[in-house]
Formats: C-alpha cells, sequence, structure tokens
C-alpha cells in the first residue's frame, strides 16, 4: 500500500517554500518564525518530528528540511536521499522543505548557515544518516511496543515496519507511538554498510523536478507578497566611485514610481512593478566622481602583474631546489599564462526581496549565504540579528556568486526597503549582474620548468599573481597563513598530484579596486589551467604522448591513475579519430574528487570546434550517480564556455561588458557530446559540484595545440585565436 | 486597459502601452514562470508563444499582442507536467537550478509543433536562443528527440 502514491506526482507537491504561509504570517504584522526549530521539540499532535530535519505525520508525509540552497546541484535531492537510506523510505515519496536560519543547520566546520565549496554532500552525510536511522529506531520500537515483541525481530520497508508473521504498520500509524519513544543513544544506532543501500549509490529522479518544468519553482526574483513593490537601483559604472549628485524629478514624474532614494550601492528607483521602476532608472539625472577608477584596466594590471611575477612572492610550496634543478635541467621552458577576470553570470540576475518594519526584517533570498546575510542585514539597520528573519528560496544558479563577502544583494534590499514600509524587490538587470563585480580574478602566473635526459620534469617554479579570494571573505579569512598567503591562491598548484621532484610554488596577493569572489572551483579554475598545460608542455618538450606522460607522473596515485585511465578509454585515446580532429587531457583534484576530461576539438580558421568530452571522476562515494553526471556536465559546459569565450575586462575602472551579446556564453550549438563516467572507489566522500570545472578548459587547448601546434597560455581562446 | 488573452483566460490590464509582455505577465498577471534573464532577446528565458510561435517576451510590447493568444508555462498543462516536453523533461532528468527551463521547455514545446523528428541541427537551431547556465544542453537535446517521440504516440522508452 506504500507504494499507491504515483511517483510522477509526488516530487510536485514536495516543495512547498515557506512564502505563502510566511506572507500570511506578514500580513496579519507577525515577525514570529515560521516555526521553531533547534534539536528536540514537542510533537504537535498527529507529528512525529524527531529533529529539526524531519518531521513524519499521520498521513505518512515524510518532510525534509534541508538547510542547503538548491541551486542546480541537486542538493534537494541527494542529501534527502541519505536520511531516506537510514529512515527505509523510497526518495521520491518525501516532501523536501527550504529550511529556516538556524544553528542546527549550520556547517560543521564553519560557524554558518552556507552552501559552497562542494561540501554539502560530505558534511552532512553522517548526520543526515543518523537522524534517518534514529526516526526509523524509534519507529521500530513503537511498533514493537504495540505487538508485544522483540524490536530486533521487525524490519522496515520503504515506510512500513513489518514483523515475522507478515503483519505491516506503516510510520504514519506509529507517529503518535514513535514521538514518545526514548532517542536511543547514538551508539545504539546501527548504520547500514554501503552494500545494504537501497538507494544511495543508485540513480534517483531530482524531486524538484516537477516544480521547475511546470514554473511552479519559486526563485528569489518570483517572490510575491502582498503590496510588494519593485525596486531598481542605478550604478556607478565606476568600481569605487562615489556619489556627487542626482536629481530625482524626472524619475519621480514616470507612472508608478513610488519613490527615490540614495542607498550605499546607488540611487535606489522604487515603483509598482519592475518595467516603472526601469523607466524611472532611465529617466534619473545622476553624476558620479569617477576619479578613483581612473587608470585602472585589464591593461594596466597586466603589465603591473608581468612584472610581479618576476619577483619573489609568498611560498606556497617548496620541495626540493627549483631554482637549482631548473638551472640544470635538459631542456627548459619559461611562459606566461594569463586568465581573465571572469562574472558568474548566474540566469537569475542577483535580486532580493526585504520587508523592513518597526518590529524587524524580513527576507526572502536566493542566497548560499544565509547566516552572513541575516548578520549583516541586522548590523546595516542597527537591529538585534534575533529580528531578521531569511527564507530562502531556490536559486537561479550561484556557482559562488550568491555567497558574495558583504552579502551585497541582501544588505542592498534591506536598505531600499528601510523606510519603505512595503515589501520591495530589489532586480538587479543583466548589465547590473554583469557589471557588478565579485568576480574570478584575473591572474597571471609565470611557469619555469625543465625536463632531464629521460625527458621526465626535474624543476618546476610557478608564480602565480592575483587577487586573493577566501582572504576578501569572512568565513576564508581563518583559512590565511600567518605570513598572508591565502591557500586558495595556490590551490591546485602546490598540491598537484603530478610527480614533479623539484617543486616551488609562489603567490602575489594583489590588492585592486575590483571585487572578487569564488567562482566555481575558486582557484582550482586557474591552477588546473596553469599546471595541465604546463604538464603537456613539458610532455610535447620530451617528445611523449601527453597521456603516457601523465600516467608517468601519476604512478604512485591509483586513484588518479585510474581516473585517467578510464577518461582516456572512454575517449579512445590512441584509437583513430574522424579527420581533423585531436585529442587533449587533463586531470585535476579539487574539493576532494578527482576529475579527468579528453576533450576532442577540431580546428578550422581559426574556429575551435569541441565535438566531444570524455570524463571520469572519482567522488569516494556517488550518493546519486544521476546528479554526479549531471554536475559533471554542468561543470564542463560552465569551464568551456569561460575557455572559449569568457571575459570581462576594465576599463578606466569599469567593466566593459554588459549583458550576453558583449559577454557571450556557451549556446546550445557548441555544446560538445559529454560522455561520464564514475570510477568507484572507497575513498572519502568528495565533492562534485565544482570538480567538473577546472580540466575542461586545459583539456582544450591541450587538445589544440595536438590540432595546430598552437600553444594556448591566455584565454579566452577567443582572444587568444583573434 | 489593454486586453491580454493568456492560457485561454482574458485578462484587462492597466499597463503602459510599451511594458514588455514579460513585466506584464510576471508583475501584473502574476505568472512568474516565464523568466527574466537578460531583457534583450539574448537569453530566451522569457519565451512564450503568441498564437503558437515562440516570442520573446522581453521585446515584446504589450501593445503589440492584439487578440493573439498568449501561453505561458503555466499554460502547458498547468501543474500536471503532462506535456510531452515535461514527460520527456523529467523522464531525462534535464532541469538543474532551473530558471532558463520554462523558456527551454516552450522553445521546445514550439518545434515539436512544427517538426515531428527534428535532427540535431534542427534541435540546434531552435534552441540556440536559449541559454542555460547549468549546462544541461546535452539532456535537452535528448529531451527534445523524446518529447517528439512521445507526441508521435512512441511513448515506449
Amino acid at each position: 500500500m506504500s507504494g499507491a502514491e504515483p511517483i510522477a506526482h509526488s516530487g510536485r507537491r514536495h516543495f512547498l517554500i515557506g512564502v505563502g504561509v510566511v506572507a500570511g504570517g506578514l500580513a496579519a504584522g507577525s515577525l514570529l518564525r515560521p516555526y521553531l526549530v533547534g534539536g528536540r521539540e514537542p510533537s504537535a499532535p498527529k507529528e512525529f518530528k524527531p529533529h529539526a530535519f524531519l518531521r513524519i505525520s499521520a498521513d505518512d508525509t515524510v518532510t525534509v528540511i534541508i538547510g542547503k540552497s538548491e541551486m542546480g546541484q541537486g542538493v534537494h535531492t541527494g542529501l534527502p536521499m541519505i536520511l531516506a537510506e537510514e529512515l527505509d523510505f523510497d526518495p521520491q515519496r518525501l516532501k523536501v522543505e527550504f529550511a529556516p536560519v538556524d544553528p542546527v543547520f549550520n556547517h560543521p566546520f564553519l560557524p554558518a548557515q552556507f552552501t559552497g565549496g562542494s561540501m554539502s554532500v560530505m558534511t552532512t552525510y553522517e548526520a543526515l544518516r543518523n537522524v534517518g536511522a534514529t526516526a526509523r529506531a524509534m519507529l521500530v520500537s513503537a511498533a514493537a511496543a504495540r505487538w508485544e515483541v522483540d524490536p530486533e525481530t521487525l524490519i522496515t520497508d520503504d515506510g512500513r515496519v513489518i514483523d515475522v508473521t507478515g503483519r505491516e504498520l506503516r510510520y504514519g500509524e506509529l507517529v503518535d507511538a514513535a514521538a514518545g519513544m526514548p532517542v536511543p543513544a547514538k551508539e545504539a544506532i546501527r548504520l547500514k554498510d554501503r552494500n545494504e543501500f537501497r538507494y544511495i549509490g543508485k540513480p534517483q529522479k531530482r524531486l524538484d523536478g516537477p516544480a521547475k518544468v511546470t514554473g511552479q519553482a519559486i526563485f528569489g526574483i518570483d517572490v510575491q507578497l502582498p503590496d510588494l513593490l519593485t525596486a531598481v537601483v542605478a550604478r556607478p559604472r565606476v568600481f569605487g566611485a562615489t556619489l556627487k549628485s542626482f536629481d530625482a524629478s524626472r524619475a519621480k514624474a514616470v507612472p508608478g514610481v513610488v519613490a527615490v532614494k540614495e542607498v550605499p550601492s546607488g540611487i535606489a528607483v522604487i515603483a509598482e512593478h519592475t518595467w516603472a521602476a526601469l523607466k524611472g532608472r532611465e529617466a534619473l539625472l545622476v553624476e558620479w566622481d569617477e576619479s578613483a577608477g581612473r587608470g585602472i584596466s585589464t591593461q594596466s594590471l597586466r603589465e603591473q602583474w608581468r612584472e610581479l611575477s618576476e619577483k619573489p612572492g609568498l611560498v606556497g610550496k617548496n620541495t626540493g631546489d627549483a631554482e637549482g634543478a631548473f638551472a640544470a635541467a635538459r631542456r627548459r621552458i619559461e611562459v606566461e599564462y594569463e586568465l581573465p577576470y571572469l562574472a558568474h553570470a548566474c540566469m537569475e540576475p542577483m535580486n532580493g526581496v526585504a520587508h523592513v518594519t518597526d518590529g524587524g526584517c524580513e527576507l526572502w533570498l536566493p542566497t548560499q549565504s544565509q547566516s552572513q546575510d541575516a548578520r549583516l542585514v541586522a548590523a546595516a539597520l542597527g537591529m538585534d540579528p534575533g529580528r531578521v528573519i531569511l527564507h530562502t528560496t531556490f536559486l537561479g544558479g550561484g556557482f559562488g556568486r550568491r555567497a558574495s563577502a558583504n552579502s551585497d544583494f541582501a544588505v542592498e534590499a534591506a536598505l531600499v526597503a528601510r523606510g519603505v514600509g512595503r515589501p520591495v524587490k530589489v532586480v538587479w538587470t543583466r548589465e547590473d549582474d554583469t557589471r557588478g563585480g565579485f568576480y574570478r580574478p584575473f591572474n597571471i602566473s609565470r611557469v619555469r620548468a625543465g625536463i632531464g635526459a629521460d625527458g621526465m620534469p626535474t624543476a618546476c617554479a610557478i608564480t602565480l599573481v592575483g587577487k586573493p579570494v577566501l582572504a576578501n571573505t569572512a568565513m576564508g579569512k581563518l583559512a590565511v597563513t600567518p605570513e598572508g598567503l591565502d591557500p586558495s591562491s595556490v590551490e591546485g598548484a602546490a598540491d598537484m598530484p603530478y610527480a614533479i621532484p623539484n617543486l616551488r610554488v609562489e603567490s602575489h596577493q594583489t590588492n585592486e579596486v575590483i571585487p572578487n569572489l569564488w567562482w566555481r572551483s575558486v582557484g582550482h579554475s586557474i591552477t588546473g589551467f596553469v599546471v595541465n598545460g604546463m604538464i603537456d608542455e613539458l610532455a610535447n618538450l620530451a617528445g611523449k604522448d601527453p597521456y603516457a606522460y601523465r600516467r608517468a607522473l601519476l604512478v604512485e596515485k591509483p586513484r588518479h591513475l585510474a581516473v585517467l585511465d578510464a577518461a582516456a578509454e572512454l575517449a579512445g585515446w590512441g584509437q583513430p579519430l574522424p579527420a581533423g580532429h585531436h585529442l587533449g587531457i587533463a586531470l585535476q583534484e579539487s574539493f576532494g574528487s578527482i576529475v579527468a576530461q579528453v576533450a576532442e576539438v577540431s580546428v578550422r580558421d581559426r574556429e575551435v570546434r569541441v565535438h566531444r568530452v570524455s570524463c571520469a571522476v572519482d567522488c569516494g562515494l556517488a550518493v546519486n550517480p544521476n546528479q554526479v553526471v549531471a554536475q559533471m556536465e554542468s561543470g564542463i559546459i560552465y569551464g568551456l564556455s569561460a575557455a572559449l569565450t569568457g571575459e570581462i575586462t576594465i576599463k578606466d575602472g569599469a567593466t566593459v561588458q554588459g549583458n550576453f551579446d558583449s559577454y557571450p556564453v556557451l549556446r546550445m550549438t557548441a555544446a560538445p557530446k559529454i560522455d561520464v563516467r564514475i570510477v568507484s572507489s572507497n575513498g572519502p566522500i568528495g565533492g562534485i559540484g565544482e570538480p567538473g570545472t577546472p580540466p575542461i578548459a586545459p583539456a582544450v587547448c591541450n587538445a589544440i595545440h595536438a590540432a595546430t601546434g598552437r600553444r594556448i597560455r591566455k584565454l579566452p581562446i577567443s582572444a587568444s585565436l583573434a | 486597459m489593454i486586453s491580454l488573452k493568456v492560457n485561454g483566460v482574458q485578462h484587462q490590464i492597466d499597463a503602459d502601452p510599451e511594458m514588455p509582455l514579460l513585466w506584464a505577465l510576471r508583475d501584473l498577471l502574476k505568472l512568474t514562470g516565464t523568466k527574466y534573464g537578460c531583457g534583450i532577446a539574448q537569453c530566451g528565458a522569457c519565451t512564450v508563444h503568441l498564437d503558437g510561435q515562440p516570442i520573446r517576451s522581453c521585446m515584446t510590447p504589450v501593445s503589440a499582442v492584439g487578440t493573439a493568444e498568449i501561453r505561458t508555462i503555466e499554460g502547458l498543462s498547468g501543474k500536471a507536467a503532462t506535456h510531452a516536453v515535461q514527460r520527456a523533461w523529467l523522464e531525462l532528468d534535464v532541469v538543474q537550478c532551473g530558471y532558463c527551463q520554462s523558456g527551454q521547455l516552450m522553445s521546445a514545446a514550439a518545434l515539436i509543433e512544427q517538426n515531428a523528428s527534428p535532427s540535431d541541427s534542427d534541435i540546434d537551431a531552435a534552441m540556440n536562443g536559449n541559454l542555460c547556465r547549468c549546462g544541461t544542453y546535452p539532456r535537452i537535446r535528448a529531451a527534445v528527440k523524446r518529447a517528439a517521440e512521445i507526441k508521435r504516440g512512441g511513448d515506449g522508452a
């Protein structure tokens, strides 16, 4: 009977965003939390709430409350699956609810509710299993008491407790009794062995699929509230610019415009709807002092950083004697790599909804960084943090942008809404979003490397120059070394898996005014390109096959070797290819997972065509293999888009690009065929949202070299080949 | 007042004739399934049907709609997800963040309405105006073919 609910209808009803409920509360002037969370609490009648993560109702509804933000990476499916595994309940019948902001949903080692760093599964896996197993044990105890049998004789199966005679009780029938059972000690709970898993490790359809194919999923920009206003902000084009003056008279005359006000980020035009706000902003006269941007351009930074790259920097790694070995090398390369600033370009532009009253502030945000947003909004409003309530919506992409160092879009929404008396949705236009900063850092890297008589690397010295990422975020500051080195500046290079006897990695940490931020895969999107390019150059210098060369350098690393081999095999490395097609290979370990990719490329008249990408991944445990494959596809397309055409350039302190016409992203016609193989291992759980991105740019550029003899050391490829 | 027929329902809206249909749908009619992505017909997130033809609602003034019938993602099958493209999308688990998918589905629905067996190049041509930053393109390509198959009556795997 438990399987009676048709699967095709299940996911849809399962995504109840709190907005409707809360909107009602708001209209009544209440700023109470929609429900209390945090540890055990007295259960409502006919409900079993063993933990803040889980509710089971008498009607057999099982609701999992997820504190991680769903931005496409599949946490609203993968995390519930983990709990459902131990609870013994078909994940497709689960209801998933967005968690409120509460310490119980905090990251285990960052004191905040935060989604990023590809850490969601690895950091919640044990807790979710324990909650599921504990709830199951209490349901079993309740059934054992009812039947007066030994709980050890009972089994569970998809929402039912079953005894040796075949009698069954549904979980819903046991909620009252289970709520009265003692909570078993953690030591008394037996978790399943991996070989007992029914759901984990088997492909599971996304639970948010139905909501997202019917237009029902609510993103931040979709939030509707009674009396909601919409605002856009006139922002300075130049980073660091300050307001000189503005004249709002024409803007205020636009029908539908309600108010125009200055906020720290610019001049907000608040209106009855988006169109009026946009027309009002067009009519606004603003004068900025743009002197801060004078002389700042990509070109000026390039020149400064080139100089820096030749000077000693902070040491991120020093093994052996790289200088001596470089001088003694049989053959050498000394080359410069360059990677541009990149915007995240989430499909849903930045936005935020805030309602500020005397009693507090209520926020609806597509955010990756709930705790910081709430804290910084409270600080900006001079309000007790306990008076800020934040509701998380679906995120139309994140890629790191929705966890900015200063909670920019959240604080801005609150400051725009302050004093308005009605809730206000601040919408960023595409141009606002692209020009708003928080870019993947611009990087120049000097690479000096040499090979010995056998052709194998003897020395490698890399000096990376660019603005550090973690050092500019509240959470990441903790990671900066006493010497001032941000580990994200050298990650993926200092710990490269390739065996190089004499390795030195240095970093110059710049501090230009252009705001930067983690961008899908953080430092690895830079170091993956530099290191894998360098290895290919050395293989070429040695006259060796780049795949075989990498094999020799990974011989002590069986997991890496297995991934490399799987990607090469999938691609048919060494087999005949269609005329004009060439292969390039790259491997990067990041966020605890190892990914290798082979790109099959042709180049005609400077036009690069990526036909196929073969990808292998070892992420330790693939909770939902379907989403592991999806995230590899996603990371590849995202990285390929950047590699081919992604470039933010700065001129006179302002971003040159604006919309998708000037900041082109990959389209359907350029999307390669992608094959993914998951390489099984018993390694620790790795991340999956980011590791697919770093290898693709070097794999493609290595293939371009194979095709043309031309080495691309500067991204994007379109600019290098122009 | 401007008259708009959306998903079979007639609406009277009080709007600037220049207001793009996108904002009329989202802000005035509260049909938020249609998304804003660029405002200049570069991304396709705002795709709706105008008398069956896919158009970019962000560049279509409400005054230009006239008596044409508008169909949005909410009008494909309501909440049922039973339209061939929706069924194919769910079967192949296409969505990730999902933000672009309303536009993708509307472009795909129009394509299979006009072309019962779209080839890869037909799909590329019809879907090239719809951006996806999650990289669901390979699955979209497969799902459009599957949707065409479902529509032709071939429900088998």
